[in-house]
């Protein structure tokens, strides 16, 4: 068995990622923490020929739900789990509008996009993460995906475009 | 019509940084703090530059059980560790501070003895008894490998001696190197013939 300090540089930043694009720059930090802390714990007792990644992710993903949770309950204390993550666009290490764009998604779209793309798990090992069957998985990553160029890509295509003409408006400023 | 070429999913995540370092810097702490905190920070590790080179220094709650030199490779001392002691080992100098500051001192010269918690349950039985005899043997000072049989309990057991002394997981703090042969010449040295003779030409200084 390899030493704990080896999977965490290893897979450390993957669960970073994947722990940001479900739950937004801030809260990310406080689910990767727990999630480690928790893998740690139950290291000693992972077999030998498991599927680190999918261990991991399926560790992070209860700890994110966790997280959502506590958040909800400091939010506002009777409301149910919110389908919506919160904190959109608020300042962080990375690009809002990212974050703004994912945030958009259903929960379930934003989590079968990232177990599948940032954490690179197959569709089957996304369903038993998040329960439902594997087509259902698939189609919750195709439509993210979708939805993601429609708002993200759309929006900084926009942007692209506004600052170029911008640019051309305020030439000889 | 221009050709606009559609992007793939990946070039989505492009803002998504795949190594932030600082953050994984900052998440490290954390997660050595509250697995210290939790009491399942089973083995911490540290290395440390040395005249005889880089030292890996480990330590359990109980205190110092590995020093490896480079010749003994720091990733197979490592996986020792995980295999005899626990693979919940994580990068952690915290607690390996007081360690590194005696070694400092000691080679520095301003320190001759060792005052810390030392984890032998990697030495049983006879290199056990071994061990728990080299710190009587004053800095500065050698004893013979047929010595230390007699002083451990066994008097014609010398050659066990050389393989208890190879094994000692905790060479320079537990003495292993003021074992020298009967002739005066150094014999081995789990860190190699030369750091032997660094070591006790420090000491004789």
């Amino acid at each position: 068995m390899r030493p704990f300090e080896q999977i965490v540089a290893e897979y450390g930043p993957m669960v970073l990622r994947v722990c940001r694009a479900v739950l937004g720059p801030v809260d990310a930090e406080d689910a990767w923490s727990e999630a480690f802390l928790a893998a740690l714990k139950a290291y000693p007792r992972l077999e030998e020929d498991a599927n680190v990644e999918a261990w991991l992710v399926t560790i992070a993903h209860r700890k994110a739900i966790d997280v959502v949770r506590a958040a909800a309950r400091r939010a506002v204390p009777a409301e149910a789990l919110p389908e919506r993550a919160s904190g959109a666009g608020q300042p962080g290490d990375w690009d809002g509008d990212l974050w703004a764009a994912l945030a958009a998604l259903p929960r379930k779209q934003r989590m079968a996009v990232a177990y599948h793309y940032l954490a690179g798990l197959p569709y089957a090992e996304i369903a038993t993460i998040t329960g439902g069957t594997t087509d259902a998985a698939r189609r919750a990553a195709a439509d993210g995906i979708k939805n993601l160029r429609a708002s993200y890509l759309a929006d900084s295509e926009a942007e692209a475009t506004a600052s170029t003409s911008g640019a051309k408006e305020g030439a000889g400023r | 019509m221009m050709a606009i070429t559609e992007p793939d999913a990946s070039g989505l995540f492009g803002a998504l940084p795949e190594a932030d370092e600082a953050a994984i810097a900052r998440l490290h702490a954390r997660l050595v703090a509250a697995a210290a905190g939790a009491g399942i920070l089973d083995v911490a590790y540290r290395t440390l530059d040395t005249p005889v080179g880089s030292l890996l220094l480990a330590a359990t709650e109980q205190g110092l059980i590995r020093v490896a030199y480079p010749g003994q490779g720091h990733d197979t001392a490592l996986a020792q560790l995980a295999e005899q002691v626990s693979p919940r080992i994580l990068h952690a100098p915290g607690r390996l501070d007081p360690v590194a500051r005696q070694l400092e001192e000691y080679f520095a010269r301003s320190r001759t003895a060792f005052d810390l918690p030392v984890d032998l349950r990697l030495a049983t039985g006879f290199r056990r008894r071994v061990l728990d005899h080299l710190p009587s043997i004053p800095y500065g000072s050698t004893e013979s490998y047929g010595q230390v049989a007699a002083a451990a309990g066994s008097s014609r057991a010398v050659r066990a001696v050389g393989t208890a002394c190879a094994a000692n997981p905790v060479p320079i703090v537990v003495p292993c190197h003021r074992v020298i042969r009967s002739d005066g010449t150094y014999g081995g040295y789990a860190g190699g013939a030369d750091a032997k003779q660094a070591l006790l030409h420090l000491e004789a200084a």
